[in-house]
């Protein structure tokens, strides 16, 4: 048709070659973030920075409290997210009719996932710290916190129970088994890696978010380790934005140090998730 | 010979309306093999499905009639489908093995039933891979994964692993379908041994099959049984035009 121009051919590896250039694109972000924060913060990093408490407010010292906080509401989180979170996968995967309370479930569920999370801080605020009157506290947070991550470890973990094949399921029962010991014995440990995909992302998201624990457990400053889950804590990325945004001549060296410790925090979590993905896909054998 | 399963007017509809059938009536004798044979969506598959209740899984609408087993009928909403499962095995077209190794496949239906001594699941593992033709040939590797036996080696694993539960009567839906010769005519060798001890439905994956292997044969057509009779008169005299049509090539 246009002899002028490009041929099909030519067409076709013009396409491919911007498609490449477009996906390339995409992985430029998180090389700069991360190269950026490395370069601006790496210096800040030493024994003494992770296991040293602010001190000189917050312009020196460490971000222990912060780290540890960080730690307590991440497992808190899991602790409650995970149980009810893999219990409702298995019941919607497996047990669910389709019918109205489903449907109920499921849209619940879908519009959980896409409120902005400091509409689950004040949520939090409302219901934990003071109707139950958990108080300011890792408790709180973590409650807050794993109702934010259930939608995702929900919604993954159906998906990885969906995906075991349902002729096991077929053979499990015709050769006598209950439907429990069908899910206990064959479709829970085939879909556990991508269960625990799922918890991880969420958690990892739990870890990083500010706004869901700025009401109901994040300590501006605290001089100690917290002892109790009734106690607030510091958290990474709480201090993160004290830090940047409340302190006056605040050196940018431990502003990006604490952002690096997060951004591995995170990004460690991601590939454990990655590692155990790609194992459970070598030995996969279906 | 005595008859052990008597399926008086059974009907059968699934909910979005696929194959079904109506008004059935066949008794199955004793150690033989009954083969349920015709074109696809006669009815063989649920009708074998009705034996073990596994229909039960999927989006039935009516189900009416009796089917006796041994003089009980075991679509009474009191049957207890787990121990009418172990009574009645099955095989399916595609081996399915379960990602355990061979011998976790093959334990898998006792272990479900709370046995755990040692000596019974490693009697049975052995007992059943015999009877299945297969024992010469994984005896060295039962720890192997199944998944790492050829499509006709786990077929075979699938028939041993329904074995293993000591069942009365097995249900071989297709068992051959997607197996080579050599691996079809073991299973089918297998099975002409099976026969003395057990009670065996076959639904066949060809006309050929049907005529080689059926002591008692059943011609189902759109959900309806056209003619029953023994292996030999039916395949070489059928008494209906629609039989002899199918089993001479005519359609199907």
């Amino acid at each position: 048709m246009n002899k002028l121009l490009l041929n099909r051919n030519q067409t076709q590896r013009l396409g491919f070659a911007l498609l490449t250039v477009m996906a390339a694109i995409t992985v430029l972000p998180i090389i700069l973030v991360v190269f950026y924060v490395i370069s601006q913060g790496g210096a800040a990093i030493s024994w003494e920075f992770l296991s040293g408490f602010p001190r000189d407010g917050m312009r020196q010292g460490g971000i222990l409290p912060a780290l540890v906080g960080t730690l307590a509401l991440t497992v808190g989180t899991a602790i409650f997210s995970v149980p009810l979170g893999v219990a409702a996968a298995v019941y919607l995967a497996e047990y669910a009719p389709e019918n109205g309370l489903t449907r109920l479930i499921r849209i619940a569920i879908i519009n959980l996932a896409g409120i902005p999370s400091v509409v689950y801080g004040l949520f939090g605020l409302g219901l934990f710290v003071l109707f139950l009157k958990f108080g300011t506290s890792i408790l709180s947070a973590s409650l807050t916190l794993s109702i934010m991550t259930l939608p995702v470890i929900i919604s993954t973990a159906e998906e990885a129970l969906r995906a075991v094949p349902q002729a096991f399921r077929t053979v499990s029962i015709s050769l006598g088994a209950t439907r429990w010991q069908t899910i206990r014995r064959i479709v829970l440990p085939e879909a556990l890696p991508g269960i625990l995909t799922g918890i991880i992302l969420g958690l990892e998201r739990a870890a990083g978010e500010t706004a869901p624990i700025l009401f109901t457990g994040a300590a501006f400053f605290l001089p100690r380790l917290p002892n109790s889950p009734f106690d607030a804590t510091m958290a990474l990325p709480y201090h993160l934005f004290v830090i940047s945004t409340q302190v006056p001549e605040m050196p940018f060296q431990i502003q990006y140090g604490t952002a690096l410790v997060l951004i591995v925090f995170v990004l460690g979590m991601n590939l454990i998730a990655t590692i155990i993905r790609s194992q459970a896909r070598a030995r996969r054998q279906w | 010979m005595t008859e052990k399963i008597q399926i008086e007017h059974l009907t059968l509809q699934y909910a979005d309306g696929a194959e079904s059938l109506r008004d059935i009536s066949l008794n199955v004798r004793e150690n033989a093999i009954t083969v349920l044979f015709g074109p696809a969506g006669g009815g063989k598959s649920s009708l074998l499905r009705c034996l073990n209740r596994l229909n039960d899984l999927a989006d039935v609408k009516t189900v009416s009639g009796k089917i006796l087993l041994d003089g009980e009928n075991i679509l009474d909403p009191q049957t207890d489908v787990i121990a009418l499962r172990r009574k009645v095995g099955m095989v399916f077209a595609r081996p399915v093995v379960l990602p355990f190794s061979i011998y976790g496949n093959l334990t898998y239906g006792l272990e479900v039933m709370g046995e755990k001594r040692k000596l019974r699941l490693d009697e049975a593992v052995e007992r059943s891979l015999r009877q299945a033709a297969l024992w010469d040939e994984v005896k060295e590797r039962l720890d192997d994964p199944a998944i790492a036996l050829s499509g006709g080696q786990q077929q075979r694993l699938c028939l041993a692993r329904a074995l293993a539960l000591e069942p009365e009567v097995i249900l071989l839906d297709e068992p051959t379908s997607g197996l080579d010769p050599i691996s079809t005519g073991k299973v089918e060798a297998s099975l002409q041994e099976l026969k003395k001890n057990y009670t065996i439905l076959l639904a066949p994956h060809s006309v050929q099959q049907a005529a080689r292997v059926a002591d008692y044969a059943a011609f189902f057509l759109q959900g309806e049984l056209v003619e029953f009779g023994e292996g030999k008169t039916l395949f070489t005299t059928p008494r209906q035009k629609r039989t002899e049509d199918y089993v001479t090539g005519r359609f199907g």
